[in-house]
């Protein structure tokens, strides 16, 4: 036997190369606001709480097991019952318990009082991304994983922030309470990021608060933290905790950013343009379902090659796109997605792979299905 | 524990359990395929015919099982100790059904209380009502937040026309199976035969109105399954006890047929009481619907 | 297993008719009960291969051997068959060999009910498992299968695996009434309730729990059917319902249901450790009722699983603070049985090593339980590893050890062989070095913030997780030492002397080896102590 646990040992260390151990997460962060202070110092202390009584029952277990054995001549002894013993051992641990909930119920009310809010920003949960729309700017976007394909198939080597990267992170200033109001468009997701303490469900349907006031600029990443289908482990959450200043020129920027897109709508479109532009736009809306090949993954997910939707009638297949197909994971896409993205990626589908209609669909085009 | 005889009657082997299993596999599977075809427009004959078969097998099972123990019973095997076991175990059989009925029951508090006001922007979630501009609470919830998905209620039934009706119906119901145990109790046959029949009658007649009930609602209400929290617990909570009832009536039936053929006697009926309890339950979880579902 | 009959001239005495069919058509508790724990066994294997899957996936970062989705249906498939197709039947199985020997009983009060029990349960498995192959692929959704992941956006085959819950349901409902009546209704003259064995007394208050709330997780899948098929919307806002009120519902049984895994442990290792302490139980009132106290408890802090949905504060409150107090009943267990091996006379065959593992594994994963209990710090550690390790802490040195501790130390006697001991100290302490390697890291990686469910982490869980899947093989392996064993010791063991441990207690122990095919024909006279 001890043999076995030596061999075992050393199979472990040739496991584990030691310049990693330094690198060992093996606890909690302690986060950057208050709230997840507290709540780091309330794990802690329930811990060692747990630990102190561990120690105590196993000790006791212990030394019965080493001294009270029949090989060292034990002979055991006849008490088995004593009342006095057993209300001990029951009013002991629940003021252990009491000692512990005092201080839970503390941080619990805190982290539950989310009014007098400086910015409010709602959250909601697609099948796989997140859509940040702050609720006092006009500001509304989307955000997605940024790592890629190639990165998760071990083609290429993994950044730092394999599987923690995104698109467009949403930016908060520092100093200032933020109100996160979270919701879901298909299923149940969870906002969650550690540094922030924060994990709260987005319910479709229902509307669920939680605040923030983060006290060191920084980026801080989490991810979706609740099953919600085939691509749940690749919904990463990005926050970055920046100065007024940078915020307030953040936003500036932004307005800029849709004063353009807006702009983009008015412009002439050639189908090269169109078809290259929806391509970016199908890798990164679409192909998680319908794969970037177009051949979905049946039955669940429809091919979009050679589809009767996608070749057949242009009305019918902006009104997929655009609606979505109700009780199914097929969303609406029309809120999600500019005219110039939505025109660009229904050209795209007509004629990339087999599907070579030569159908041009315009922003024009869109906007007039929308306003039907 | 005062009848230990030592006589417990332990059954030799039986193939019934083997042929149930089967029976509801096939049954269950097949109603799987079956919904699943609907899905998709329509149904093929190989859903049905499992489906069926099931069901076939599964009846038959159950006339050969139950048949066993009431032959059993007659030839005199059962101790009182396991009829006391029967008895057990349909109380605990009861307080299942009772828990299946109380996750409905709490699924309607739930929409009530909870889901239904904070969609409506009251309580300590209203903030959805953000997402549902417009949308108000009101119960009966004749319109849903979506009323495209699911569609808006007309008129809801009214608690004191067929209802009413059906509850008197059960109410006496209950009444007259406990006559006919009386009787039964007392030897008086011929009492017992009208007093089961009467039942047996009552809860037919209950379940002849549920169906038209049921029929106003679809063509007239605009009540159906599809709209919203209130068609679904209300379609869930009458529906399964509407089934409920058509399993005691089935049971009332059999009963009667067994006092028919001069089963039963004066102080050996667990069979009778079995049932008489089966069918009480119903009642008082109809009571509860009645109050919860139509009334308040 | 036990093919031997005694030739006895009482009768009511005849042995087991032959072939096959014995199985099928059987109405005994012993043949119950093999075909129970048999069954068990092989879902364990079965699951367990699902968490190899999951763990060979999980060795490395990246995607290396399945796609996100059928990684999905692995992890999912893996708790289904663990939970209702492991360890609850691998309990039935236990209760039908021993509660009727352990109460004087000839049998259970509901013979042909117990059989059909039984045969519902392959059945169910393979419209379960058949789901695999179907196009569109198994359920994905989790165990816990939240709508509308598993309603409005599920694989067809959730109507196979609603239906296949049914029959679980059916299965279990008919055997957990079959365990009540014959506790209450077949106990031996004389042996009053508070006579009961530790073992029978647990089963009793499991199998109250089990016909409580088993009909609300058939109730729970009926609503989740008619929101697929008949356009019901007790799962979608849009219609007035809510997803959270199928979590209450889910839930409301899923509480009480981790405990209809444990309590049975509790009774396995309270018949155990007296033996091997040679010494009588401590407290037996005391754990009597902490162990109701325990299932009441269960009954009304179920939304602690539901933390993070954003219930109102008081609710927050209220669930945080039941779900503390139940770590004060099942604190009086664990210092009950400590107190029993306190000054005893101990010696350490296998089903006591398995019961002491069980006793300090579990309280390591009731002390993560009460962390989890604690609303505010929950935000953190909800649905990450942390919870993964929490409950395989209670499940697999909890649970599967109970079922294991029970099968050694009962072996002798259903056999009537002696199986080889030094083989099963192997088996245990491969499976607890094994098992603590697998499970004990993932607290560390939870902590740091991996979510559970996902197929693929970032970099800085690799090392943990390294370390677990290596663990998992380890610990899987082992389970075959087990499987040898067992048969080994039906092939070839020697014959087992009458009470094989030097101070069991028991009417079981009573009885002859090899056991009779039908056991206590007259029932025993118990003669109440004191
Ligand atoms: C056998 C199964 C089993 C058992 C016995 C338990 C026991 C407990 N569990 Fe666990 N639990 C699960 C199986 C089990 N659990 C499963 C499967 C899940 C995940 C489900 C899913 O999401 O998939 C889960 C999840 C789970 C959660 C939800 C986590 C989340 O998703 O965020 C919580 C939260 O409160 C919890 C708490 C507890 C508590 C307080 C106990 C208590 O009963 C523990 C009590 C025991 C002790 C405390 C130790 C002994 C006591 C003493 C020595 C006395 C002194 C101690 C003190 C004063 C602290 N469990
Ligand atoms: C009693 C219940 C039980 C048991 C015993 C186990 C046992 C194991 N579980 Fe289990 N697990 C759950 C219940 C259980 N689990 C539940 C409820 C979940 C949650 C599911 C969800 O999220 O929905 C879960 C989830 C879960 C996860 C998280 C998945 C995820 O979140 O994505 C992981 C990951 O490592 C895991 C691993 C393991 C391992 C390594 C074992 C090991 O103990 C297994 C040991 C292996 C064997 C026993 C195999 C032996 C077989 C052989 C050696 C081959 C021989 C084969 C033949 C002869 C056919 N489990
Ligand atoms: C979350 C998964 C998902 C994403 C992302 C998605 N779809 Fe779909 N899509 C579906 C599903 C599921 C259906 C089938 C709906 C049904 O059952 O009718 C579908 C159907 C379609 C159809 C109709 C084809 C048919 O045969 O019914 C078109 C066209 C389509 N999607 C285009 C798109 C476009 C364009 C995008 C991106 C902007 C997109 N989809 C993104 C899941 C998705
Ligand atoms: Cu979104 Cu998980
Ligand atoms: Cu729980």
């Amino acid at each position: 036997m001890r043999r076995l646990l030596h061999q075992f040992c050393i199979t472990l260390a040739l496991l584990i190369p030691t310049s990693v151990l330094a690198a060992w997460e093996l606890n909690m962060p302690r986060g950057v606001t208050d709230v997840s202070h507290t709540t780091y110092d309330l794990h802690m202390l329930i811990l060692w709480i747990c630990v102190g009584i561990g120690v105590i029952v196993f000790g006791v277990m212990f030394w019965s097991i080493i001294y009270h054995r029949k090989s060292r001549g034990a002979k055991a002894a006849q008490f088995h019952e004593s009342t006095t013993v057993e209300i001990i051992w029951t009013v002991i641990p629940f003021i252990i318990l009491i000692g512990m909930a005092v201080p839970a119920t503390n941080v619990l009310i805190d982290a539950y009082d989310s009014s007098e809010s400086d910015i409010d920003i709602q959250v909601t949960g697609y099948q796989w991304k997140w859509q940040y729309k702050y609720l006092n700017e006009e500001i509304d976007f989307f955000s997605s994983m940024k790592t890629t394909k190639e990165e998760v198939y071990n083609e290429v080597e993994k950044n730092p922030h394999y599987l923690l990267d995104v698109d467009n992170e949403v930016v908060v200033p520092i100093n200032k309470k933020v109100r996160f109001l979270f919701t879901a468009n298909d299923v149940v997701h969870a906002w969650w990021v550690p540094e922030l303490a924060i994990k709260k469900d987005a319910i479709p349907g229902f509307i669920n608060e939680a605040w923030t006031r983060i006290n060191e600029v920084g980026t801080y990443r989490g991810q979706c933290a609740e099953l919600c289908g085939k691509d749940h482990g690749f919904m990463p959450v990005v926050v970055k905790a920046v100065t007024q200043e940078d915020y307030d020129k953040w936003v500036a920027e932004q307005k800029a950013v849709s004063l353009a897109k807006a702009a983009e709508a008015e412009q002439v479109w050639t189908k090269e343009d169109l078809v290259a532009k929806g391509e970016t736009v199908y890798q990164k809306s679409c192909a998680a379902c319908h794969m970037a090949n177009g051949a979905g993954l049946p039955p669940a997910f429809p091919a979009l090659n050679g589809n009767e939707i996608v070749l057949g009638d242009i009305e019918k297949h902006m009104d997929v796109v655009i609606h979505g197909v109700p009780g199914t994971a097929m969303a609406a896409y029309g809120n999600q997605l500019s005219a110039v993205d939505l025109a660009a990626v229904i050209t795209y589908k007509r004629n990339a792979w087999d599907n070579n209609t030569g159908d041009v669909i315009t922003p024009a085009d869109v906007k007039a299905f929308m306003s039907k | 524990m005062e009848h230990s005889s030592n006589s417990y009657y332990v059954p030799e082997q039986s193939a019934w359990p083997i042929v149930g299993a089967i029976a509801m596999f096939l049954m269950l599977g097949g109603t799987g395929m079956t919904l699943i075809d609907l899905q998709q427009g329509d149904i093929s004959q190989m859903s049905k015919i499992t489906m069926y078969t099931g069901m076939a097998i599964l009846i038959f099972m159950l006339f050969g099982w139950f048949g066993n123990v009431i032959s059993e019973s007659r030839s005199g095997l059962y101790s009182p100790q396991v009829d006391m076991s029967f008895r057990y175990s349909m109380s605990w059989f009861i307080f299942s059904e009772v828990m299946f009925f109380l996750a409905f029951f709490g699924a309607l508090y739930y929409a009530r209380a909870f889901s239904v006001p904070w969609l409506g922007g009251e309580g300590d979630k209203g903030l959805a009502n953000m997402l549902w501009p417009g949308f108000e609470a009101t119960w009966p919830l004749m319109t849903p937040p979506n009323p495209e998905l699911f569609q808006p209620i007309k008129e809801v039934i009214d608690p004191w026309h067929l209802p009413l009706i059906n509850t008197i119906l059960l109410v006496t119901s209950s009444f007259t199976v406990t006559f006919a145990h009386h009787a039964l109790r007392h030897g008086e046959r011929a009492k017992v035969k009208i007093w089961l029949a009467l039942t047996l009658i009552l809860g037919v007649t209950f379940l002849a109105f549920q169906v038209e009930e049921y029929m106003e609602a679809y063509q007239h209400l605009d009540l159906t399954l599809n709209s919203g929290i209130y068609g679904s617990t209300f379609f869930l909570l009458t529906g399964f006890h509407g089934f409920h009832v058509t399993l005691g009536s089935i049971i009332l039936l059999v009963l009667l047929i067994r006092v028919f053929k001069g089963h039963f006697t004066p102080d050996n009926h667990f069979g009778f009481e079995a049932g008489s309890w089966y069918w009480h339950f119903v009642d008082v979880v109809w009571l509860l619907l009645f109050l919860v579902v139509y009334v308040f | 297993m036990s093919e031997q009959t005694m030739t006895h001239d009482d009768h009511h005495d005849h042995g087991p008719a032959k072939g096959l069919l014995r199985w099928v058509y059987t109405t005994n508790h012993k043949d119950i009960g093999t075909l129970y724990l048999v069954f068990s066994l092989i879902m364990f294997l079965i699951g367990g291969m699902m968490a190899f899957v999951i763990r060979a996936e999980l060795f490395q970062p990246g995607m290396q051997l399945v796609d996100p989705n059928f990684f999905n249906q692995m992890t999912t498939m893996h708790g289904l068959i663990m939970v209702f197709g492991a360890v609850m039947p691998g309990f039935v199985g236990l209760a039908n060999w021993q509660i009727p020997m352990m109460i004087g009983a000839p049998d259970m009060a509901l013979p042909r009910m117990n059989n059909w029990s039984f045969w519902i349960l392959p059945f169910a498995f393979t419209m379960l498992l058949s789901t695999l192959f179907m196009e569109g692929g198994a359920p994905n959704f989790g165990w816990t299968f939240y709508a509308p992941l598993s309603t409005t956006y599920a694989p067809e085959s959730v109507t196979f695996f609603i239906f296949a819950i049914h029959m679980m349901g059916i299965s279990s409902i008919m055997g957990a009434m079959n365990i009540i009546v014959t506790l209450f209704n077949m106990r031996a003259p004389g042996m009053g309730m508070m006579q009961m064995p530790m073992f029978a007394w647990s089963w009793l208050i499991t199998a109250f729990l089990l016909v409580a709330v088993m009909p609300v997780l058939a109730a729970v899948v009926t609503m989740m059917l008619m929101d697929i098929h008949f356009s019901t919307s007790f799962f979608s806002a849009a219609g007035g319902g809510d997803p959270v009120l199928f979590q209450h519902i889910f839930w409301f049984f899923g509480h009480p249901e981790v405990y209809i895994m444990i309590l049975p442990a509790f009774g396995v290792v309270s018949q155990i450790i007296p033996t091997f302490a040679r010494k009588k139980l401590f407290g037996y009132h005391s754990m009597v009722y902490a162990t109701i106290a325990i299932a009441l408890l269960s009954l009304i802090v179920w939304a602690h699983h539901m933390f993070t949905v954003g219930m109102p504060i008081a609710g927050q409150l209220f669930f945080m603070f039941s779900t503390m107090l139940i770590a004060v009943p099942t604190g009086v267990k664990v210092f009950n049985w400590v107190a029993t091996m306190f000054k005893g006379s101990m010696t350490f065959e296998t089903p006591m090593l398995f019961a002491i593992g069980f006793v300090v594994l579990f309280t390591i994963g009731g002390f993560s339980g009460i962390m989890l209990a604690i609303a505010p710090i929950d935000f953190q550690y909800q649905d990450t590893y942390f919870v993964v390790a929490h409950f395989h802490y209670v499940l697999v040195p909890g649970a599967v050890f109970g079922i294991v501790a029970g099968v050694y130390y009962w072996l002798p006697k259903w056999t009537g062989k002696v199986y080889d001991e030094s083989l099963g100290k192997m088996h245990f302490w491969l499976s607890f070095i094994g098992l603590n390697v697998t499970f004990f890291p993932m607290h560390f990686v939870g902590l740091a913030g991996m979510p559970r469910r996902i197929p693929d982490y970032a970099l800085q869980f690799a090392d943990f997780n390294m370390m677990a899947s290596v663990g998992a093989f380890i610990f899987g392996t082992s389970q075959l030492i087990f499987v040898y064993l067992i048969i080994k010791a039906v092939r070839t063991g020697e014959t087992a002397e009458q009470v094989p441990w030097e101070s069991a207690e028991g009417l079981e122990w009573t009885l002859p080896t090899p056991l009779p095919y039908h056991t206590f024909t007259t029932p025993p006279v118990i003669e109440v102590q004191k």
